[in-house]
């Protein structure tokens, strides 16, 4: 049974299902608000769920019992009091190598760390402290940090993204930060501005390849990038059968640190699934050559948006399983790695995250 | 020495979500020279308010109006004893 977190325009929906079929909603919660992400904690259990109401500002809620009933109110989900800037989103939350300890980014370029599970919050100073800072750009959706990439047993080694900040790297727990933007030349840029490492590296998701954790697979604001040395570098990866290298999601497969899965979208200036068919594409060389992935998706007249956040996986290898959801509320999946994908619910409020578990 | 200065008491009333973070009370007497000193007392009586009327700049927040008196306030309003104060959400979403 897999459980799926969809985060709406309109609540938190939880399914149940299993993979190649339609899944059940076992529970609408945060009615009628916006839910940006929301994950189950799989070493405690705990369901955390991000929330921006328009009236009552970003806040974190969790809840160790049913996801219909109370939600306590994490602490310390705010900016440093004082300052000129106040916290606009959380983006995502994601667990950390140490035990308790989770990481949650935001707007504007913020990361949070809780050591206690997601009860209450505290800022990363070395990142919020960056001198460079007042010279980061945002992206069109904010100055958002969307990306979170542990290293998997080096607690002390992270990766973060922030459009249109660029890649921030640490291995030193979060106290020092340094930047991992070499090979990140946009077209957006003039040339004589690519010197200038504070102008705008619009990433839109990053994650590493768990088994091979000095790869990572970047989906840039025009680009697919792969890095082989932890972040520092990257090389552009979209020239082998993409039909387009815009786009939001990105994910891999861990069992295979050759693989990763982009959705694209015509441009920037058009956010919609290429021809109206909506695939997945899959590459299995590392990016060398890329392959469409659409067996049971819609084919005709979809012109869909899949946001940076709701492209999820589970699972591995042959069991693979795939979960992306759009703003037109449809959901969709897949149980062997994308050869064949089913609907698994429809007329959802827009999908802004999906999580599988 | 300084005159001595006693803050004016007014009501601060809140409702729906606000209500029940505040105790379950809609109706709050406290002390404060303006709208902003009034909510930070709010917020020091029910610490679950922080960051929900007021942001981390002392702003109120853009989707949420204050009216004293049925008059429009805003954070420096000046508030006298007896004044009521209106927490409201504005009328907005889509």
């Amino acid at each position: 049974m897999t459980e799926l977190h969809v985060g709406t325009k309109k609540g938190l929906f939880l399914l149940e299902g299993e993979p190649g079929s339609a899944f059940e909603i076992k529970t609408r919660a945060f009615a009628g608000q916006p839910v940006d992400f929301a994950t189950r904690d799989a070493r405690s259990g705990r369901l955390l769920a991000t929330m921006t109401s328009p009236f009552y500002g970003p806040k974190i809620f969790f809840t160790d019992g049913d996801a219909d009933g109370e939600w306590e109110q994490a602490a310390g989900v705010a900016l440093p009091e004082g300052g000129d800037q106040a916290l606009e989103r959380i983006w995502v939350i994601a667990p950390g190598e140490a035990k308790g300890v989770l990481y949650a980014g935001g707007d504007p370029g913020v990361l949070f760390e809780s050591h206690d599970g997601g009860a209450s919050w505290e800022i990363n100073s070395g990142l919020w402290e960056q001198p460079s800072r007042p010279q980061w750009q945002p992206g069109g959706g904010g100055l958002c940090l969307h990306s979170i990439c542990t290293w998997p047993g080096e607690p002390d080694k992270l990766a973060v993204a922030v459009s249109a900040a660029g890649m921030w790297l640490t291995e030193d727990g979060g106290r020092t930060w340094r930047r991992g933007n070499q090979g990140l030349n946009p077209r957006y840029l003039p040339a004589e501005a690519l010197k200038d490492e504070n102008a705008g590296r619009c990433v839109h998701h990053v994650e590493r390849a768990p088994k091979q954790p000095r790869r990572m697979y970047m989906q840039f604001h025009g680009g697919v990038f792969r890095s082989d040395d932890a972040g520092e570098s990257w090389s552009d990866i979209a020239g082998g059968g993409l039909p387009s290298d815009f786009g939001f999601p990105l994910t891999v497969d861990p069992a295979d640190p050759d693989s990763a899965y982009v959705i694209p979208l015509v441009a920037d200036m058009d956010r919609v699934t290429p021809e109206g068919r909506v695939r997945v594409y899959e590459t299995r060389d590392g990016g060398s050559s890329w392959a469409p992935r659409g067996d049971g998706l819609p084919a005709k007249h979809a012109y869909l948006t899949i946001l940076r956040q709701a492209f999820s996986r589970t699972g591995e290898g042959d069991q693979l399983e795939l979960y992306f959801g759009a703003t037109s509320g449809d959901l969709f999946g897949t149980g062997d790695a994308g050869a064949t994908w089913s609907t698994v619910a429809t007329r959802l409020p827009p999908v802004f995250s999906v999580v599988a578990a | 020495m300084s005159p001595l200065t006693i803050p004016p008491v007014a009501v601060v009333c809140v409702r729906g979500p606000l209500r029940k973070l505040a105790g379950g009370r809609a109706e709050h007497e406290l002390e404060g020279a303006t709208v902003v000193e009034l909510l930070r007392a709010l917020e020091g009586r029910h610490a679950n308010l922080s960051g929900w009327i007021l942001d981390e700049r002392g702003t109120i927040r853009r989707h949420i109006n204050v009216f004293v008196n049925g008059e429009r306030g805003r954070e420096d309003t000046e508030i006298g004893s007896g004044d009521r104060v209106e927490v409201l959400p504005a009328i907005t979403g889509g």
